[in-house]
Parts: C-alpha cells; structure tokens; sequence
C-alpha cells in the first residue's frame, strides 16, 4: 500500500482477495484490536479525560514517527530526532528563562512568538546538517545520524552543565510569558498540541500524495539512479525529508518542554527508536520506497495506547517492553506475507493477459 | 501439428504459464512426457526451454495451470519433492562436489548411514559402483569428481539421477562439453534407459543428434509450443521453421517523411579515462529533425558514456552540445531534459523504472510539472496522461495502478519510453533499445522510433545489433573504443564496412594494420 498506489488508483488492483484486504487494513485492525480490549480490560480507558491524556502522549510519537516516515521512505534514516528534541527543549528553556547573552553587556531576550520560531529553525538546522553530510559528503544516514545524535545531545547537556531550567513562567514585561499554551493550552476542548498534529499531518499526507515532492520522496527511495536520470533533484529531496524530520523533532521539544514547564538536558532519549517503530509499524519499508503518513500515525496511536493502556492495567513496564517488541515483529511479518501475496495476484493477472 | 496418442504419458503439463516479475517467460504451454522414449524439447535461447525444465523438476513453480503425474495433479514443493517422486534432472552446469569422491556425490544428501548417523562408506561405494558398471562408465566410485574430464563427470551426473530410481531424467545439453565417442556412450545409456521404461526430456542445440536420438520433439519459441510432432515425421528444415518462425525480424518499414533542420549537436564530447587515454574520445555527432541517427560499436566503445556526457551525468566531461543551433549550458540532468534531452536507458531496471510504483506514477514521474496547479498534482490531467501514454504505446496493463514490476520487459521498456516523451523531447536517445524484450515487443519499439521520428523528433539509438542498425538507421555512425571511426549514410553501409570500423583500435595486429590504412 503505497502513497502513490493511493493518489492513482480508482479501485486498488488485484484485490480481489479478502485476505489481501484484511492485510493492508492490518495497521487499522491492531488499532481497533487494541482499542476493544483495553475499553474491557481497563476501567475508565474510554473516559474523555483519559483518551485527551493518551492522545498527547502519542502525538509527541507522530510527530517524530511522520518525520522519520519521509525519511525513511527515501532509503534513509535518522537517529538524532531525540537527542534534537533534547537540544531544541534546552534552546527553548535557555531563550525564555536566561535570554540570549551577547557577551558585550547586552541579553536579548525573546518573546514567545521568536522563541518559538527560533527553536524550529535549530531543529531545521541540524536537519539541514544531516542532511548535507548525507549528500555532499557521501556519509551513510545511519552514521551521519548516529554522529549528530551524540553532538546534539552533548550540546544540550552543555548548555546547562547538565541542569534543568525550571519554571519556563517568563516575566510580564519581556513578553516571554504564555509558553504553558503550547503544551497545557486547549482550543474548543482539546489540546492544542493534538491540533498542531492534525494540522502537521494533513500537511504532509497531503505532500506525500499531491505534490511532485511527495512523489519525487517516494521516486527516490525505490530506485535512486532511476529518480536522477528523470530528472529528479535527489539531493535536494533528501535534504528536504532531514529537515523536515528535524522541525518535527523541533516541534516536539517545544511541546515537551512546555508540557513541563522545565527543559531537562536528558529529555527525548530513545525517542527515534519510538519513531521508527511507529513508522514501521504503520507499514513504511526500511528498504525505501514504501509507507503513509496515515498508516503511521496509525502505528503510533497502536503503541501508545498499547503503553497506556498496559499501564492501566498494572501490567510491569517490564513486560511492556516484551509486549512491544513482540507487536512489532508481527506487523512486519504480516507486512512481508501481504506483499507476497500481493505479487502473486499481480503476475497472475500479467499471467492472464498474455 | 497432428495429434499423438496419449497412452504411455507419465507426465503432463497442462496451460503452464510461468511469469518472473517482468518477464512471461513461458504461456499457456502443453507438454507431454511419454515413458521409453526420448522426449526432445527445442527452441531458441530465451524461447523457455530451462523455464520448462524447472517447472518440471519442481525447482520452480508455475503460475498458472497444472502438472499431472500419472494422470493425477501434483503440485512440487520444491525439487527434492519432485525427486522423491521419481523426476531427476542433469543440468548444463554440472552440480557436483568436486571435493567429494564419486560415490559421496551419487549419494549426496540421501546417504546410506547405518543408525541414521555414521555413513557407511563401503555399501556406497558398492552400490556406486554397480550404477556404473550398468552405465558402462568405467569410473572408480572412490575418485574424486574434480579429477573426472567433463564427459565422466555427466556420467556420474546421470548415475545419481539413476540411483534416487528416477522415472523420468531431464538432460539440459548432455553432449555440449562431450567428445563423439562419450556421446557415443552416453546414446547407448539413453537407448538402455529408454528400453526400461524411463522417459528422458533430452534438450539440445543441435539438430542432427536431435533427429538421431529422439522419439517426439516439442518446439518452443517466445515461450509457446509452436510444433509438437513424432520425430519420425519431422526434418532438420521442419524444426527450423518452427524454432524461429516467419516474423523473427520485423523491422517496421520506413516511410518517407521530411528531415528536418539540425536538432542537436554534440562537439568535441570528452572524457577522460582515470587509468589513462580517454573514455570518449573527442566526439562530435549530430541528428536532425526527423532523422534516425544509429550508432554502432561493440560493449565498451564509449556508447553509452558518450550518452551519459550528453544527459550532464559527467562531471567531468568536457565539449559543447547545442540543440536547434542554441548552446546547452544546463549541466544537471533535470536541466537538460528541460531543454529537450531524454534518455532511455540501457539497463531499464536499474536506471529506467522505479519497480514499486505504479505504471502510472512511472509514466509521470518525469514530467508532474505539466500537471500542476501551483504545488498541486491534478490528478484528472495526470490520469488522462497516463490513459493516453497507454493508449499511443499500446502498453499491456489492466489498470495503471499496477506495479511497473509486475509488466512483461517489453512493457516495460514501453513505459520507459513514455516517461521519456511526457518530457515532450527535442532530441531522444536510446541505448539498446531493444535489449532483453521479445521479438514482437521488440516490433512494436522500432514502429514507435519510426513513428516519433516522422513526427519531427530527432532520435540516436546505440545497438550492437548489425541488422538493427542497418534496418532503422537513416544514418550510421561506428564507434570503436571512445572514438567515432566511420559516419555513413544509410545507403552507403555494408555489414563489412561497420563490422571494421568498429574493430578499429582495438589492439588486434589486423585491425592495427587496418587502422594503418584508413
């Protein structure tokens, strides 16, 4: 089930199968499969209070794992979106609480609106690193990432020799007050930070499958010298999925930190492990060239609630940890049966047209 | 095609039809194996001979339709399975363990072993040596296989099908690496088998032994059985006739169109070698409007690098290009094919398709600028696009959602060349067109050159097929190790002349000489 089978198709080919269909909706009936059993498991899982509780847990997942999807979907993938996280919650701690010294007498110091933007554009930055190691000086992502990983987190750590900056309150006459919305903040019942995601992800559904870019990702991650000799600026469509990972990445310090009120050096460690376990979960293909933002969003609604609800029920974060893995060896498994069925219908029909 | 009784038939295949992702190897194909006799199966390389083959020995398994043995389906896991029930196969490369001794590989993965555990060598090499007393092959069963000529080593070969009690042994080109009197030899063994009532598929090249030696010949072409007969019935002209059929060179005719004024100009293309010398060598060509211009050579003339200089996959290449008399100065690929330059690919599966996207996306995938409104992809426009690339290319697809993967090569190849002219091109080039799709694909390539070309576009396609060249060409140029050595009219070529042009420089003392001359 790729984006692009989506954005042409009237009705999915060669599905004629019930199998089939069950397989590619496998992401959706995990969802559904979870959903049932903890609303019967746990007490008070369907309260509206809990389910607003759970949806800000995950959406900080989404909105790694739509980031990570891209990425990933080009053949690439990053490692440094949590240590980012990390680094992006200290620049905005550091902005509101402490300002930005000059070194010459001076501190400037940032209303909210500058702060905010300012953190994106480090998330972008070392997006934009990543990046540019990966097509200008031909590093592997894997290493490339690895390496910003470790720069972005000891960079947070240094910012603060290690401390937290507590209490992101601001004061009433720098207009650094008001931070608490992003992370505490609602709009017509529902946090704020769930309609950042809505919107973030529609955005990038809708790249994926109506844009030139969204089709060049895809071009990229199934056959990169193919995409070059169309004329596809491969490059610049790998530079673009970094960045864009690392303003996810930017967006979820921001909202962790708000969340909190505080930003903590060590915050976001082992998050990109969540983010790719979401995307791949949600169908993307580590080999490239495969994946939507919905089915990972999706993905990341399964582990989330999967946690959550696990923890509602007493379950030991131990087990948890079993639990998780064990469900995302089975969706790759089934991922792996659904396209070789899948072939199979598909050189049955060339078979019958001869 | 008269009908054959079907007594004594142990095996049939029934309508099997064998698709590897792009590629319909064999269709709708029929196949009999009578017991005690020799079943021959014949056709062209790439006809579906070794597909057939696989199918039979379970190795592989067919798409569509069905194997009966014995009048009963049967379905091979895989070719143990098919082993175990009596079907063994000689392959053309032997598979043998040349570090094992004869009897060790008559026995190789059923060993005789005494409470399942230690092998007992001294029965193997009896029973062994009884196989091969029978097959008359004088071998000493304790020998090791790599020291074995060829000849024995088919022997040994045959005595393992043999002894897993094989009903039924294929034989891929037995007498392709013997001397006559092995053959000899081998002929008496298949004579011997055949009187005790084993059925051989025997598959050869070469005609006469075919006529000498077999009992039924099927004859294969493009993946269907074109002839089925009793050998008796049949001569050397008869099989030919089947094997390549009447329509094996269809090149379109050409019909006359105006050519135009020039539509591109490369000067002086240039790239250097990083061992020395130059890959292409100071190569200046040009194609006008409406003109096909065929470029000749062998693997290794520089054809293709000169086509890569062109496209701006060269960073290093030096020289000017100029398409309608304006200069290039775009120096990435996605410049050029603005400007009118589209490429189609050697290797289509490597650099010319996506395989996991759709037919569809495939198509577009060079050319969503024209279906844009602002950064958005209409997809009524682009739809109708698609449809109508289908449609000009003729392209056997049920929907255009399909994966580009799951196409026949020429489909493929089709789909490459739609994506080539959605750029709306100026100037086409085509490196082996033709290259790896079958003769009626191939047909419908060549009309479609024809057609483009009569429309005022200016193509260069690269072939090291003489008779393509000859046929398409408007214009012939030879390359021969980075340089061009002959340009010739079309009416001016001789297979001769080309076939010379593009052994120059190659090192040869006669071409040396030749060069000399010219």
């Amino acid at each position: 089930m790729t984006a692009m089978g989506h954005a042409l198709d009237k009705r999915s080919v060669g599905s004629g199968s019930i199998t089939l269909n069950l397989m590619k909706l496998r992401t959706f009936i995990a969802l559904f499969a979870v959903l049932v059993f903890f609303s019967l498991a746990a007490p008070n899982f369907l309260s509206a209070a809990n389910l607003i509780l759970m949806s800000k847990h995950v959406a900080l997942n989404a909105f790694l794992a739509m980031g990570m999807t891209f990425v990933i979907v080009t053949g690439g993938i990053d490692l440094s979106v949590g240590s980012i996280v990390g680094l992006c919650a200290m620049v905005a701690g550091g902005l509101i609480l402490n300002g930005l010294d000059l070194r010459i007498g001076y501190t400037v110091y940032f209303n909210v609106a500058e702060v905010i933007a300012v953190t994106l554009c480090v998330g972008l930055a070392i997006g934009a690193v990543n990046g540019a190691l990966i097509t200008r000086l031909n590093v592997a992502p894997f290493i490339a990432t690895l390496g910003t990983l470790y720069v972005a987190r000891g960079l947070a750590l240094l910012s603060s020799d290690g401390a937290t900056f507590p209490n992101l309150v601001g004061k009433e006459e720098l207009g650094t007050t008001g931070y608490g919305v992003l992370g505490a903040g609602r709009l017509l019942g529902l946090p704020v930070v769930i309609w950042i995601l809505v919107a973030v992800a529609l955005a990038a559904a809708y790249l994926a499958r109506f844009t030139p870019l969204g089709r060049h990702i895809f071009a990229v991650g199934g056959n990169e010298r193919a995409a070059a000799l169309s004329g596809i600026r491969v490059a610049r469509v790998k530079m673009f999925v970094y960045m864009f990972s690392g303003l996810c990445a930017a967006i979820v310090g921001l909202v962790v930190s708000s969340e909190l009120m505080a930003s903590h050096p060590a915050t976001g460690e082992s998050f990109e492990l969540n983010a790719i376990a979401a995307a791949v979960l949600g169908g993307t293909s580590m080999s490239g060239g495969r994946g939507t933002i919905g089915g990972t969003i999706v993905g990341a609604f399964v582990i989330g609630i999967l946690s959550d609800g696990l923890v509602m029920m007493g379950v030991s974060s131990f087990w948890q940890m079993v639990i998780k893995g064990l469900v995302i060896i089975v969706a790759v498994v089934v991922d792996q049966a659904q396209r070789r069925l899948q072939q199979r219908v598909a050189l049955r029909q060339t078979a019958r047209l001869g | 095609m008269t009908e054959i009784g079907d007594d004594d038939v142990v095996l049939r295949l029934e309508g099997v039809t064998k698709v590897y992702s792009g590629t319909v190897a064999v269709k709708q194909v029929d196949f009999e194996i009578r017991r005690g006799a020799v079943n021959v199966l014949v056709g062209e390389n790439g006809a579906g001979k070794s597909t057939l083959m696989k199918i039979i020995a379970g190795v592989e398994s067919p798409t569509l339709g069905r194997i009966l043995l014995d009048g009963k389906p049967v379905v091979f896991a895989d070719a143990a399975d098919a082993a175990a029930r009596g079907v063994g196969i000689v392959f053309q490369e032997l598979n043998l363990f040349g570090n094992l001794s004869v009897a060790e590989n008559i026995f190789a993965a059923r060993e005789l072993a005494r409470a399942g555990l230690r092998i007992d060598h001294r029965l193997q090499e009896r029973r062994a040596d009884a196989l091969l007393d029978r097959l008359e092959a004088g071998i000493d069963p304790r020998a090791l296989v790599e020291d074995l000529r060829i000849g024995q080593q088919q022997l040994v070969e045959i005595a393992k099908a043999v002894a897993q009690d094989a009903r039924i042994l294929i034989l891929d080109e037995p007498t392709s690496a013997l001397s006559a009197p092995e053959v000899e030899v081998l002929f008496r063994i298949i004579g011997d088998l055949k009187a005790r009532g084993v059925a051989i598929v025997y598959i050869s090249h070469r005609l006469e032994e075919l006529i000498r030696i077999g009992d039924f010949i099927t004859v294969l072409r493009d993946g269907r059985v074109t002839g089925r007969e009793r050998m008796a019935n049949v001569d050397v002209g008869w099989i030919v006739r089947q094997m390549i059929g009447s329509a094996s060179k269809d090149f379109a005719k050409s019909e006359q169109h105006e050519i135009g004024d020039e539509a591109f100009r490369a000067e002086d293309i240039c790239v250097p070698r990083a061992t020395g010398g130059y890959e292409v060598d100071h190569v200046s060509l040009s194609v006008r409007k409406g003109e096909i211009l065929g470029v000749y050579g062998l693997m290794g003339a520089g054809r293709s690098e000169f086509f890569d200089c062109v496209m701006g996959r060269r960073p290093h290449a030096t020289g000017r290009i100029f398409i309608e008399g304006r200069p290039v100065k775009e120096r990435d690929v996605t410049g050029r094919i603005r400007r009118g330059l589209a490429l189609i690919p050697e290797d289509r599966q490597r650099e010319g398709l996506v395989a996991i996207l759709s037919v569809g996306a495939n198509l577009t995938m060079a050319s969503l600028h024209k279906f844009l409104a602002g950064v958005h992809i209409l997809g009524s426009r682009e739809r109708s696009a698609i449809g109508r690339a289908i449609r000009d290319l003729s392209i056997k697809v049920a929907d255009p959602a399909q994966e580009v993967a799951s196409l026949s090569g020429g489909n493929q190849q089709k789909v490459v060349i739609g994506k080539a002219l959605m750029t709306d091109p100026k100037v086409l080039l085509m490196d082996e067109p033709s290259r790896g799709i079958d003769v009626g694909a191939k047909a419908e390539v060549f009309r479609t050159m024809r057609r483009l070309a009569a429309q005022g576009l200016g193509i260069i396609f690269v072939t090291s097929d003489l008779d393509e060249v000859l046929a398409l060409s408007d214009r012939i140029a030879v390359m021969s190790n980075g340089r061009v050595t002959a340009l010739v009219e079309r009416a001016d070529a001789t297979e001769a002349s080309l076939v010379a042009a593009s052994a120059l420089g190659h090192g040869h003392p006669q071409t040396q000489a030749m060069e000399k001359r010219a």
